[in-house]
């Protein structure tokens, strides 16, 4: 298990990292999330031991690490954003050099250098120079060079920066199959679709400072409109009709741009059909209809009055 | 200390550094190659004849002095002396082809001899030179005052013209007013013994004593020259200096590459993992430094090897001395490298300025040119420059034979470089992630 526990970091006037606290389980993944300089990056840092807290401290099972060579850090397992490779050498020589960092030499390191390029599917690759990877390729290298010591808590850090979407499939798989293996996830990304597909506990990070820490039905929640209907209108709209639907019981929001209009409902059972029998009875058709759960980029615009790749 | 991790991190920059085939060719070719350059420019493989200076010969008095003068200067093996008049003379020397033109003025056979014994009238020798080439001029000026001495005195002692100069210098003193009586008698005999030796020698060489080449003045010395090297019989090998200066060169900018590798390298993944793992900062800071020793110790073994093998560049001194150069220059290499990684910031910025330093270095360390051509105060401060006493030790091991304990000052000044740059490393170096 891992506990955060108020994290603080200062880089000279700049609160990088205020006060962050949150705990991942055995088997359990956890999305850090935030938009770019949100903190995200220095609190794994400083978790992996690449930087001194201000204050706070870090619990691996239970335990503060102390020192560069406390074997505890051996519990962890660091995939950095940038790639940790050097395209000039093979795969495997890669891996060896991962594995030799924690002192597994000889049958032990070919055992788990076999296990882990098979999880990031580059077995066939083994031999080949790094250089000559895709993007994806390497980013999956760059996550099973993690996995050669078999640490308990897998830290990492934006993993699918970059990525073509067959390469982020293979390293959500990789990812949900140690998560099966009771392994600890602590994820950090800016992608809110990855955190809703993997993540068990979503802490959202703005300016340093934990916004939300829950899981991703209660943060789902925070919310107020969480179901939004999509309509397709067969011709545009006339003048001020949308301020008369915002009034219908249920509705918290309408919007309408040319032929697109968006309610935002509370309780879509209770409320669509409401809103259908309104439109049907004042003549307005529509050529297509789509229901959406509020997801996470609508909870962090509602949470900071921002969107997360803006922010 | 993890030795796993140690070993595989050395083994790792000694991978990464033979397979960067730019490294490689600048830490090793362009050595051999510009050393064998400089070493060809300062006198190659062995004692060697001097490139000769290329002079022009203007003779306008055709008489058999200025005759006999050109004669003698072509064949100083000092002079490459080619007969030219005197406007094409002048160009050659403009557009660089020549370095110097002497013209020999009309009436110069005459006035010369008079000249020698009276000091008046004396004929005027004119040099036209290239003033890019002013050390020769000198050069030619001196060989030029030994050849005209001796063709003129020869002449003056036993040529024809001699006679007749004698004579006149006779009448001329006899008929001298205000000269001491003493004076008078005194040149008076030694002319007419000139006189008479010059009758007696043109009468019959062979009883004189001399031959038709000789009767006049000549240098009053000869010259054995001896290179002083190593042992007697063991000749100088300019190679061995210019072998030692750019080896040193090129393993300091080595060095200066190893040090930046580890600041993009402290941007990257790779400095993350390593500082993620459980490994102490000696084991990170050791594996870097000690690659880069083994590698300076490679490179330096390779290029003295070829010069060894192609240039005859020998260890003639002590070979456990050479080695502890060799050893304790690596060590200093690995530490210069250390502390451009610790007081560097950005790859780019740190390269420029590394090079620039070391380039200095080099450069007083009397890599490109020996420091003895430096001004005496120069030659002082360059011994706290690490590089002269790498050059120094090196020299003193190969070309000048020197035993063991003329390697124990500059192993012991470079270690104690080694000990500074290691110091400031370690206590500049930034250790959190960037």
């Amino acid at each position: 298990m891992l506990e955060v526990r108020a994290l603080t970091k200062r880089y000279g006037p700049l609160l990088a990292v205020d006060s962050i606290s949150f705990v991942a389980r055995p088997g359990e993944t956890v999305g850090v999330l935030g938009p770019n300089g949100a903190g995200k990056t220095t609190t794994i840092s400083i978790v992996a031991g690449l930087l001194t807290a201000d204050s706070g401290e870090v619990l691996i099972e239970g335990r503060a690490p102390s020192g560069d060579t406390d074997p505890i850090k051996r519990k962890l397992g660091l995939v950095p954003q940038e790639l940790a490779l050097h395209d000039e050498l093979s795969a495997r020589e890669n891996l060896v050099l991962c594995g030799a960092l924690y002192g597994i030499t000889g049958a032990t390191l070919r055992t788990t250098m076999d296990a882990a390029l098979d999880l990031a599917g580059l077995s066939d690759r083994a031999k080949d120079r790094v250089g000559t990877f895709s993007g994806g390729m390497k980013r999956r290298l760059n996550l099973a060079g993690a996995l050669l010591h078999d640490p308990q808590i897998l830290l990492l850090d934006e993993p699918t920066v970059g990525v073509d979407p067959q390469s982020r499939n293979a390293i959500f798989t990789s990812l949900e199959e140690l998560r099966r293996r009771g392994k600890t996830l602590i994820y950090t990304t800016h992608y809110m679709e990855e955190a809703e597909r993997l993540c068990d506990q979503i802490v959202i990070i703005d300016h340093g400072k934990v916004i939300a820490n829950d899981t991703l039905e209660a943060v789902r929640r925070l919310v107020p409109g969480v179901n939004v209907l999509e309509f397709e209108l067969a011709k545009p709209a006339v003048d001020g009709w949308c301020d008369r639907l915002r009034q219908v019981d249920g509705v918290d929001a309408a919007e309408i741009a040319d032929t697109l209009l968006r309610v935002t409902l509370r309780d879509l059972s209770e409320t669509s059909p409401r809103v259908l029998e309104w439109l049907h009875a004042n003549g307005i058709g529509y050529v297509h209809l789509a229901s959406q759960r509020a997801d996470l980029e609508t909870v962090f615009l509602s949470l900071t009055g921002r969107k997360v790749r803006n922010a | 200390m993890n030795l796993t991790a140690f070993t595989a991190l050395v083994r790792r920059d000694l991978r990464l550094f033979t397979l960067d085939r730019k490294a490689v060719i600048m830490s090793i070719v362009a050595p051999i190659l510009i050393a064998s350059f400089f070493g060809f420019l300062f006198g190659g493989v062995a004692d060697r004849e001097p490139s000769r200076i290329i002079v022009a010969a203007i003779d306008l008095d055709q008489s058999e002095i200025s005759q006999r003068l050109i004669k003698d200067m072509t064949a100083d093996k000092a002079l490459d002396v080619r007969p030219d008049s005197i406007e094409p003379a002048r160009a050659a020397v403009r557009a660089g082809k020549i370095t110097v033109a002497i013209v020999v003025p009309k009436g110069f056979g005459d006035q010369s001899g008079s000249a020698l014994f009276r000091g008046q009238n004396k004929p005027t020798i004119d040099l036209m030179y290239d003033p890019s080439h002013s050390t020769e001029l000198a050069m030619v000026r001196g060989i030029l005052t030994q050849h005209v001495m001796e063709v003129v005195s020869r002449d003056a002692f036993s040529g024809a013209g001699g006679q007749r100069v004698t004579g006149e210098a006779l009448s001329q003193v006899n008929s001298a007013t205000g000269m001491n009586s003493a004076d008078k008698d005194a040149l008076r005999r030694m002319l007419e013994s000139v006189g008479q030796w010059n009758r007696r020698v043109r009468a019959n060489p062979q009883a004189a004593g001399v031959n038709g080449a000789g009767g006049g003045l000549s240098l009053p010395y000869a010259v054995k020259e001896e290179s002083v090297t190593a042992r007697k019989g063991v000749q100088y090998n300019a190679m061995a200096h210019s072998f030692a200066g750019m080896t040193v060169q090129f393993i300091l900018m080595m060095g200066v590459d190893a040090g930046i590798i580890v600041i993009t390298q402290r941007r990257s993944g790779i400095w993350k993992r390593l500082r993620a793992a459980p490994l102490s900062r000696f084991t990170i800071i050791a594996a870097r430094a000690t690659s880069a020793a083994l590698i300076a110790m490679a490179i330096q073994f390779i290029v003295f090897g070829f010069a060894r093998v192609v240039f005859h560049v020998r260890i003639e001194g002590s070979v456990p001395g050479f080695l502890g150069i060799c050893a304790a220059f690596a060590l200093m290499t690995a530490a210069f490298g250390l502390m451009i990684a610790a007081t560097g910031k950005t790859p780019e910025a740190t390269r420029g300025i590394a090079i620039l330093f070391t380039l200095l270095l080099v450069m007083l360390g009397g890599a490109w040119v020996p420091s003895f051509i430096f001004p005496q105060w120069l030659q002082k401060v360059t011994f706290l420059v690490p590089t002269r006493w790498a050059v120094d030790g090196f020299d003193a091991m190969t070309w000048r034979g020197l035993g063991f304990d003329a390697a124990v000052p500059p192993i012991a000044a470079m270690l104690g470089f080694t000990l500074l740059f290691g110091a400031l490393a370690l206590w500049r170096f930034r250790w959190e992630a960037e």
